[in-house]
C-alpha cells in the first residue's frame, strides 16, 4: 500500500482510492493532464491539435448513426444515402456532418502540418512524432478515399477508378494488384463492399491507434513551442518548467475558446454550404454511378488536388505515379532534410522564411490547379509548381545550411 | 491598487464562470443528442410501410381465421361461431382480466364483453403479452380439460380464450392486445387506423 501511495502521491481515500490501488487512473489524468506542463507561450497554431480531436470525435459518432442507415452494395447504396437525406429524421444533418467533417480534419491537419513547420516541431527529439503524424495523415487520406466510394455517386465512382488505376502504373505487378484492390474485373459491388470494411473498422481502428501513440510520444517528449526551446532545460525548484503551465486547466481553458470557435464555422458550413459550392461535396456526386459515362470534369475532392495536379503535371502514367507518391511521402523526412540549428521560424534567417512562403503558396496553387480543368496553362502552372514543391524538400539540406539563423534566447519570450 | 490585490483569486467569479459554462455546455451537449436521438425512431420509409392495411372479410366463413401483417405484427381476424360466442361468458372466475380491466390491451370500443367491434369478428395481435410468440389456434372444445377453445401459446404454455382473455396460472400477464381498427364497410376491416375517411 505504502508503494501505491507513494507513486499516485497524498492518499487519498473512499471510492477514488479504491480505483487507484486497482487502475492507475489519478496517475493517468496527472501525467497528461493537471501536471502535464507545456509552454505558456503557445499561440493561435497550437489549438488544432485539439481541434483534430473534436473532428475525430465528430466522425466517428456521425458515422456510426450513418452505418445504421447506410447499406454497403451497389444496387443499394446510392438510394440508402438519399433515404438517410430523406426519410429518416434529422438523417440530412447527420451526413452533412459527416462529409462536412471530412472536409474539416483535413484543415485542421494541414494546418497543424503547417504549425511544425512553422516551428520546428518536427526537429530532435521529435522527430517520431512527426513520423506517426505523418502515418496519421496517410491513413486519413484513405479513409477520406474509401469513404468518398461509399455515396456511389458519378464522382465517387470515377474518382475510384483514377485513383486505383494509378496502381496500374508500377511495372509488373501493377495489374495485379489494381485486381486485388478492387477485387473485380472493375470497380463492383465487391469493391464498395470492402472499401464499406475499410472505412468503418480498419482505418478508424488504425487511425485510434496512431492518434494514441502520437499523444504518448508527445507526452514523453513534451511540446515544442513558437520559440523553439526545450522549457525542461529551466526548470524550478519543485521540478516544474519555469514557462510551462499545466495543460489542464490552463491550456484546456484556452482550447475551449477555440472548440466553440471552430464549431461556429463548422456549423455555418453545415447549415448553409454543406456542398461548399461543390468542394466539399461535388456536384457529379448528387448522380448515381453510371458505368458507361465519365463525367465531363473530374477532379478528386480538394484535399487530394495538391497531390492530383502534380499527378497530371506528368506527361507520363509511371513518372506521374513516382512523382505523386514522392510527394506525399517527403514530408516524413522533414525532421532530416531540415538542418538548421534553430527551430521556430522567428529565429530563422530570411531565406528558410521565403522558401516556406513560396511552398504555402506552392501547395494552396497546387490545390486549386489540381481542381481545374487539364487546359494547357494550367498543365504549365501545374508544372512549375511542382518542381517548386519538390525543391522546397529536396533544395532543403542545403538552404537550410547556409541561411543565417539569430540566437535562441534561454527562456521563451513574448511578441506583442 | 495593491500586488496583493492583483494576484488575488476572484473565487465567486472563477466559480460563476466555471458553473455558466458547464451549463452551457451541458445544454449544448443535451440540444445535440436530440437529432441523433431522434434518428433512431421509425423513418419516414418505415411509417410508410406501416401503414393501415385493408382486411377483406367478406368471403370468411363462421369459426375460419386468417392471419394478416400489419407493421411486421401478426394479427389474428377470427370469425367466431354463435357457440364460440356462447362459451365466452362462461367460467370467467378462470380468466385473468375477463373484463379487459387493462386498459393498454385494447381501445375503448373493443372494451366490451366479446372484445370486438362487431360480436362476430375478432381482431387480436398474434403475439403472446408474455415474450411475444405467436400462439396457436385451438379451437377444438375439450370439456373434461374445461378447455371451451382458444389460442396455446407454444412457447411458454400460456393461454387464452376465443376472446383473447388469458387464463390464470400462465406466465403471460395480460390479455391479447386488441390493434386499432375499424369496419369500413361489412365487409372489409381497416387494420391500423381508427379514425377518419377510408
Amino acid at each position: 500500500m505504502a508503494r501505491i501511495e507513494a507513486e499516485v502521491g497524498k492518499p487519498q481515500g473512499g471510492f477514488m482510492k479504491w480505483i487507484d490501488d486497482r487502475f492507475p487512473f489519478t496517475s493517468t489524468m496527472k501525467y497528461h493532464a493537471t501536471e502535464y506542463y507545456a509552454s505558456k507561450n503557445f499561440n493561435f497554431w497550437y489549438v488544432f491539435g485539439v481541434l483534430a480531436m473534436v473532428v475525430l470525435v465528430i466522425q466517428l459518432v456521425t458515422g456510426v448513426f450513418l452505418t445504421m442507415n447506410y447499406k454497403p452494395a451497389a444496387a443499394e447504396a446510392f438510394a440508402s444515402v438519399e433515404y438517410i437525406m430523406r426519410d429518416v429524421e434529422w438523417g440530412w444533418l447527420i451526413r452533412y456532418m459527416h462529409s462536412t467533417g471530412a472536409s474539416f480534419f483535413f484543415i485542421v491537419v494541414y494546418l497543424h502540418m503547417f504549425r511544425a513547420m512553422l516551428y520546428g516541431s518536427y526537429k530532435k527529439p521529435r522527430e517520431l512524432i512527426w513520423i506517426i503524424g505523418m502515418l496519421i495523415f496517410f491513413v486519413l487520406m484513405a479513409e477520406g478515399f474509401a469513404g468518398y466510394l461509399l455515396p456511389w455517386g458519378q464522382m465517387s465512382y470515377w474518382g475510384a477508378q483514377v485513383i486505383i488505376s494509378l496502381f496500374g502504373a508500377i511495372p509488373g505487378i501493377g495489374e495485379g494488384l489494381v485486381e486485388i484492390i478492387r477485387g473485380d474485373y472493375s470497380i463492383s459491388d465487391i469493391t464498395l463492399n470492402r472499401f464499406f470494411a475499410l472505412h468503418v473498422i480498419v482505418l478508424p481502428l488504425s487511425l485510434i491507434g496512431l492518434i494514441f501513440v502520437h499523444i504518448v510520444a508527445l507526452h514523453e517528449v513534451g511540446s515544442n513551442n513558437p520559440d523553439g526551446v526545450e522549457i525542461k532545460q529551466n526548470k524550478g525548484a519543485d521540478g516544474v518548467p519555469l514557462d510551462g503551465v499545466a495543460f489542464h486547466p490552463y491550456h484546456t481553458s484556452k482550447d475551449l475558446v477555440a472548440i466553440i470557435v471552430f464549431l461556429m464555422l463548422f456549423s455555418a458550413v453545415v447549415f448553409f454550404a454543406p456542398d461548399m459550392g461543390g468542394y466539399f461535396l461535388e456536384h457529379a456526386n448528387f448522380e448515381p454511378a453510371n458505368l458507361t459515362a465519365t463525367p465531363e470534369h473530374i477532379a478528386p475532392v480538394w484535399y487530394f488536388t495538391p497531390f492530383y495536379a502534380i499527378l497530371r503535371a506528368v506527361p507520363d502514367k509511371l513518372w506521374g505515379f513516382i512523382l505523386f507518391g514522392t510527394a506525399v511521402l517527403l514530408p516524413v523526412f522533414l525532421p532530416w532534410l531540415d538542418r538548421a540549428r534553430v527551430k521556430s521560424i522567428r529565429y530563422r534567417g530570411w531565406i528558410y522564411k521565403s522558401a516556406l512562403s513560396i511552398f504555402v503558396v506552392t501547395f494552396l496553387s497546387l490545390g486549386w490547379l489540381g481542381t481545374q480543368p487539364a487546359e494547357p496553362i494550367y498543365v504549365l502552372a501545374a508544372r512549375i509548381f511542382s518542381v517548386l514543391y519538390f525543391a522546397f524538400f529536396l533544395l532543403m539540406p542545403y538552404y537550410t545550411t547556409v541561411d543565417k539563423t539569430k540566437p535562441v534566447p534561454e527562456r521563451v519570450v513574448y511578441h506583442g | 491598487m495593491s500586488e496583493e490585490d492583483v494576484d488575488r483569486i476572484d473565487r465567486n467569479r472563477r466559480h460563476f464562470l466555471t458553473v455558466a459554462t458547464a451549463v452551457t455546455g451541458a445544454v449544448g451537449a443535451g440540444m445535440v443528442a436530440v437529432p441523433f436521438l431522434s434518428s433512431l425512431k421509425p423513418s419516414a420509409r418505415a411509417q410508410a410501410l406501416g401503414a393501415p392495411v385493408e382486411v377483406p372479410i367478406g368471403s370468411m366463413q363462421p369459426g375460419e381465421m386468417v392471419r394478416v401483417l400489419w407493421r411486421g405484427k401478426l394479427v389474428f381476424v377470427l370469425r367466431r361461431t354463435e357457440e364460440m360466442l356462447a362459451s365466452l361468458g362462461k367460467d370467467l372466475d378462470q380468466l385473468r382480466d375477463p373484463n379487459s380491466d387493462v386498459i393498454e390491451q385494447q381501445p375503448d370500443y373493443s372494451r366490451n364483453e366479446y372484445r370486438s367491434v362487431k360480436r362476430e369478428y375478432l381482431v387480436v395481435e398474434g403475439s403472446c403479452t408474455h415474450l411475444g410468440c405467436a400462439p396457436l389456434e385451438d379451437f377444438a372444445v375439450r370439456p373434461n380439460e374445461r378447455w371451451g377453445g382458444g389460442f396455446f401459446c407454444p412457447c411458454h404454455g400460456s393461454k387464452f380464450d376465443l376472446a383473447g382473455r388469458v387464463f390464470k396460472g400462465v406466465p403471460a400477464p395480460t390479455n391479447l392486445r386488441v390493434p386499432p381498427h375499424r369496419f369500413v364497410r361489412d365487409d372489409l376491416i381497416l387494420l391500423g387506423q381508427d379514425t377518419g375517411a377510408a
